[in-house]
């Protein structure tokens, strides 16, 4: 430091705009009761794939949607929107992950309480999307059989970000060699305890079982809030 | 790559801190990075000149201090240092654990400035 400069202490959190945004999202989210989640994966892992097939398996029971960001094209969405769902794409433009307040914008004109289960497919990267909270109450990282198994320990911050791995494309497990013991092991060593389901979009298996799981965290997350409700009304002012 | 709207997000806030306070001028900005951030130091300070261009910061420097992944750990029942981001386990007594209580700051602590 040169004698005629001095140090002014600050505290700012760099993505406090991103965070807010996604904070005031999550409130409106559990307000409303729709459950969120979001995926991330490298680029083609089959989130889009899964996603198709969830929305369709999962709208005889629920209401639900999707939003999905693309740095540019609206083929996402085409091929979600055969569902019958509501589905909206986000272009991202030169942006490589989503951020809360694309979130926000892209939910204008909906009504939150008409859905049970809203998805949010990021742009496919395995770097960016971790430091965004989109206000979801689930984040799954997919990664695929044809990847390779040591992407956990090549991108430890989204796995370790994100609450549940989904090894997608089992269906191709066998041709490509893929190890199972392997690849549950890094997953392991980079998010301990983290629960990890095996899919196919392409064959269904392990899909009923992700369904499954779905319903399962979303009647979590909703005696959750119940007992908050109850305790809240109960609390004397 | 998004530590250049990372950068330019560093560059405005530290403006902002810096009108509040009477137009000081800032030679240089104090960022604590956590090794979970998401954000690479290398990107970010390359990015961090970009994003100054053509700003009040222009020519300011960006002070990275990397701050280590800390876990709770229950087995020693304290904060511990993780073994590493690719395996998180207590470096004390190898209990894995995902409990994560520091490392993914961003945090601007300090800025150097002249009146
Ligand atoms: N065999 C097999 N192929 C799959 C499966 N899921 C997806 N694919 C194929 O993998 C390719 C990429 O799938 P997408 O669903 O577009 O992947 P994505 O992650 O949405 O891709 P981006 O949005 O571009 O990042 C397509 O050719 C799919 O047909 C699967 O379960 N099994
Ligand atoms: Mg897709
Ligand atoms: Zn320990």
């Amino acid at each position: 430091m040169s004698p005629k400069t001095r140090m002014i202490e600050v505290r700012q959190n760099v993505l406090k705009q991103n965070d807010v945004v996604a904070r005031a999202l999550r409130e409106r989210f559990h307000e409303a009761g729709v459950f969120v989640v979001s995926l991330v994966s490298s680029p083609g892992a089959g989130k889009t794939a899964l996603l198709e097939k969830t929305l369709t398996l999962l709208r005889q029971q629920f209401r639900v949607a999707a939003l999905v960001g693309d740095l540019a094209t609206e083929n996402d969405a085409a091929r979600l929107a055969r569902s019958q769902a509501p589905v909206k794409q986000i272009i991202t433009g030169t942006v490589c992950h989503l951020e809360a307040a694309m979130v926000q914008s892209a939910l204008e004109g909906w009504n939150l309480d008409e859905l049970d289960f809203l998805f949010i497919e990021n742009v496919g990267n395995l770097v960016c999307p971790s430091s965004y909270d989109l206000g979801e109450d689930l984040r799954l990282v997919l990664m695929s059989v044809t990847e390779g198994e040591d992407k956990p320990l090549k991108y430890p911050t989204i796995f370790n970000s994100a609450d549940v791995a989904l090894i997608a494309k089992i269906d191709l497990a066998a041709a490509v060699e893929f190890n199972a013991v392997v690849a549950n092991r890094n997953i392991q060593a980079v998010r301990p305890e983290m629960t990890v389901l095996d899919v196919s979009a392409k064959s269904g298996e392990g899909v009923e079982k992700f369904l499954d799981f779905l319903r399962s965290r979303r009647n979590a997350a909703r005696a959750v809030a119940a007992s908050q409700r109850a305790k809240a009304f109960a609390a004397p002012d | 790559m998004h530590e250049l709207s990372i950068a330019m997000s560093i560059v405005d806030l530290a403006q902002e801190e810096a009108d509040r306070r009477g137009g000081v001028q800032i030679k240089a900005v104090h960022l604590r990075l956590g090794l979970l951030s998401g954000v690479v130091k290398d990107a970010l300070l390359s990015s961090y000149e970009m994003a100054c261009e053509d700003t009040p910061l222009q020519g300011s420097r960006l002070v990275v201090e990397e701050v280590p992944v800390l876990i709770f750990c229950r087995q020693c029942d304290a904060q511990r240092p993780v073994h590493s981001t690719q395996m998180f386990c207590c470096s004390e007594c190898g209990t894995p654990t995902g409990e994560v209580v520091q490392g993914k700051e961003l945090l601007v602590v300090g800025l150097e400035v002249e009146d």
